[in-house]
């Protein structure tokens, strides 16, 4: 067990885990707890106000549920570059893969003009307590969104001289865990914001 | 450093050794160096802050012409500097200074060696721990060279005076690079000590500081996300003109603040505390750790009650999380909340009690050897005990209404972080700098920076607890301002005088560090005829740590057990 055998063999480990994806669950550990303090907060301090606008009555309902679809196809996408990889099938990897990015910046294209509509009606995010929430929190999870982007576009990369490194295929893996992770934040997000 | 015939990488230059090092070895010793500079200099604001409070109004010597004129007019301390003296130093200390040394230099060095481990589980995440730290701690040095100065709100940062004052943005962004640093830690911690443990250390065989640090990487990843959220809330407000902290129709100095409203400062306050309680345990669990590695191989008989120790601190990891508003008794809470936070306060209190009784306990009977890191671990023992038998009056709603924001709260805190975890850390550099170096510090030297911290620590921090039971308040520029404060006015200087003393008391360990690093006794491989992993290397060790991959055959603590002719049996060797 050298620092060499542990680099080489993901699955020495003394909990069957390896190392990098105990790695990202505890860091999607710290993530929930991150989102979750934004959650309540934005629950407090509606709770707390005299009047809240009904999401579906100030913002653009169809443009985010045009994004929802979006991001779960992407999820799905994720998916299938993570069964190409493992059945080392590199054209189908690189295809899914790089759907999954182009999906993430479509989701990106459409929150920018989502934002710039608010904008050019002078709806900034010292406007009112509502948008402080909705743009802190979506910019948030836009910047998440960004995270991912970058993340798998390296993995893309990659592929092309790590496709046989031992680890690839894991860190495709919890490139996977993290894109979905992101996923899951907005499907919580879309009702709060929009719905409720 | 002493590292020369080891490395088997050969060809690594300087940079890739010593600068921007993987290896968990250099990154414990850079964090160490780095965390002891930050809290000389979070002292050095202190000890400016403290001649304000003995003699207010006076220019203060030496340093007072040196200072601009915006931050001491005529030498004499403004109170906006001072004001920022006081957060930068609370905030400077604990999180550039005591949780770095515990966690970042502590645990980085020891805790891969205690469990037989060539290195942390992820070392370019590690470096990067250390390089994101270090420019968050820079940043916040360099807001003292802000138009507006440097931070002015305390360390806890309340708003709503936190969104107004000047200072406070790059307070901000250097506390988001500060905890983005702990979190990476922490990660690397869990994966490290869960993952890389040699084979046959189980998780009862893994050392009491193994355990603290696993503890504290808990607390760390689960209780600052929910700061940094707060940090970037407060970060928006001040940048982007939202009001998450702000109600409406504020007024400041006679002035409406221009902002939307609908915020609410005692949010603030849950979201801080809710980091900030779980915080003093990351301050004082490596601490206590570190006394019992110290005690065990001192006494030269198994720790009293290690299962229950270590159940006592992942009882109080926690707990810790819901206690927080403990903090807020006077904020307006009802007193059905405070009577929750009260009881569970009172329950957190038991585990600490066990801790500290069972590391008394493992005193007795035994043939105590007063080596230097001895005695820092003894003292820790009443001192610490101190320090936490003065924070039951806070803990309970009717007497904190009274002594909220005294000096007693100060005097208590400084007891629990200052002869509590500093000295347990002071003495965890004495056990393993044979470790670090391969050569000791001088025995005699050490004594006298023990003594003289330890009555001059005394000095300066028991006369708070009067000084606040007589109603002084904290964070005042000029106590003489009030006439309640008068009588207890000579202790403050009672306080400075012992605050330069203790100084002074620093500088033979600072020259015995330096000097005994290059110029030191050579030691062998285990000074301390240890029983720990960590002592089954050579010193300093090498890159990879063990030549062999060591096996463990037993808990971490076999001295003295009856029928056996040696005095002591490391974890590595069989029967
Ligand atoms: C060893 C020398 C130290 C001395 C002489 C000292 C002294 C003081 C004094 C007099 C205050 C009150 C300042 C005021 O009225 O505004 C204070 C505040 C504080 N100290 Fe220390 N301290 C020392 C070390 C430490 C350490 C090691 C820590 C933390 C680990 C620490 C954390 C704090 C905090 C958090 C505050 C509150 C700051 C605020 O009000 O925002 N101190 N200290
Ligand atoms: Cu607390």
């Amino acid at each position: 067990m050298s620092a060499t055998a542990h680099a080489s063999d993901p699955l020495d480990t003394v909990t069957g885990i390896p190392n990098g994806k105990l790695g990202l669950w505890l860091f999607l550990a710290s993530e929930v707890m991150l989102f979750s303090t934004l959650f309540t907060t934005y629950l407090v301090l509606r709770m707390a106000s005299v009047e809240w606008p009904r999401g579906w009555e100030v913002l653009n309902v169809p443009l985010a549920m045009l994004n929802t679809f979006v991001l779960i196809t992407s999820s799905v996408t994720m998916v299938l570059a993570f069964a190409k990889a493992a059945t080392r099938d590199k054209k189908a990897f690189n295809k899914y893969l790089g759907l999954t990015i182009a999906l993430g910046f479509v989701f990106l294209i459409v929150k920018g003009f989502e934002y710039g509509a608010k904008f050019s009606h002078h709806i900034a995010p010292s406007t009112s307590i509502f948008y402080a929430v909705y743009f802190t929190m979506t910019g948030l999870h836009g910047l998440h969104v960004i995270g991912g982007i970058v993340l798998n576009a390296l993995l893309l990369y990659w592929s092309s001289k790590d496709w046989d490194h031992p680890l690839f295929v894991g860190r495709i893996e919890y490139a996977g865990l993290y894109w979905h992770f992101v996923d899951v934040v907005w499907i919580f997000l879309f009702p709060a914001l929009y719905l409720l | 450093m002493a590292h020369k015939k080891h490395d088997a990488h050969g060809s690594q230059d300087f940079i890739s050794k010593y600068v921007f090092s993987v290896d968990h070895k250099v990154i414990g010793l850079q964090y160490l160096i780095t965390s002891l500079l930050f809290l000389l200099f979070g002292f050095i604001l202190l000890m400016i802050l403290r001649w304000q409070l003995a003699y207010p109004g006076q220019p203060i010597p030496l340093i007072g012409r040196l200072l601009s004129d915006n931050l001491a007019p005529g030498g004499v301390l403004s109170p906006t500097f001072y004001n920022a003296l006081g957060a930068m130093h609370g905030t400077i200390m604990i999180f550039l200074g005591v949780v770095p040394l515990g966690v970042g230099a502590f645990g980085n060095y020891i805790l891969p060696l205690q469990i037989g481990a060539p290195d942390m589980a992820f070392p370019r995440l590690n470096m990067m721990s250390y390089w994101v730290y270090l420019p968050g701690g820079m940043l916040m040095l360099l807001s003292f060279f802000l138009p507006g100065g440097a931070a002015q709100s305390g360390w806890t940062s309340y708003p709503p005076l936190s969104v107004i004052n000047p200072g406070q943005t790059v307070w901000l962004l250097a506390m988001l690079l500060i905890i983005t640093s702990s979190l990476l830690g922490s990660i690397n911690f869990l994966v490290t000590a869960l993952n890389m443990r040699a084979p046959g250390m189980s998780l009862w065989r893994m050392p009491v500081f193994v355990w603290a640090q696993l503890v504290t990487a808990v607390l760390l990843l689960l209780a600052f996300p929910p700061l940094q959220a707060a940090a970037i809330l407060q970060f928006m407000d001040r940048v982007a003109g939202t009001s998450f902290y702000l109600p409406a129709n504020l007024v400041v100095f006679g002035e409406t603040v221009r902002a939307a409203g609908g915020g609410l400062p005692l949010l603030w306050q849950h979201l801080f505390w809710f980091l900030a309680h779980p915080e003093v345990y990351v301050l004082i669990l490596p601490a206590m750790g570190i006394v019992a590695e110290i005690i065990a191989a001192n006494t030269r008989k198994p720790i009293f009650g290690y299962k229950e120790i270590v159940g006592a601190m992942i009882f109080l990891g926690g707990m810790s999380f819901v206690v927080w508003a403990h903090h807020m008794f006077v904020s307006g809470m009802s007193p059905k909340l405070s009577n929750f936070f009260l009881i569970t306060t009172m329950i957190i209190s038991v585990p600490s009690v066990a801790l500290l009784t069972c590391l008394i306990f493992s005193l007795r009977g035994g043939s105590i050897r007063f080596t230097t890191p001895m005695l820092f671990a003894l003292a820790f023992l009443p001192l610490f005990g101190i320090g936490g038998l003065t924070g039951l009056p806070l803990g309970l709603s009717t007497t904190d209404i009274y002594l909220h924001d005294t000096y007693y709260v100060i005097g208590h805190f400084h007891y629990v972080v200052v002869t509590g975890s500093i000295i347990a850390l002071m003495g965890g550099v004495y056990h393993w700098f044979p470790k670090w170096f391969g050569r000791r510090m001088d025995d005699f030297w050490g004594k006298v920076h023990f003594w003289g911290s330890v009555i001059c620590m005394n000095g300066v921090f028991f006369p708070m607890f009067i000084q606040g039971l007589s109603g002084v308040q904290r964070r005042l520029y000029d106590p003489t301002a009030q006439l309640h404060n008068l009588p207890t006015q000579p202790l403050n200087i009672v306080s400075s005088v012992f605050a330069w003393l203790l100084f002074v008391a620093q500088i033979p360990f600072i020259w015995n560090f330096f000097y005994s690093m290059f110029k030191g006794k050579k030691t062998e491989e285990n000074p301390w005829k240890a029983t720990t992993l960590e002592w089954a290397c050579p010193s300093p060790p090498p890159h990879g740590n063990f030549e062999k991959t060591p096996h463990v055959y037993r808990g971490p603590y076999e001295y003295s057990v009856p029928g056996h002719k040696n005095d002591w049996t490391p974890q590595h060797v069989e029967a």
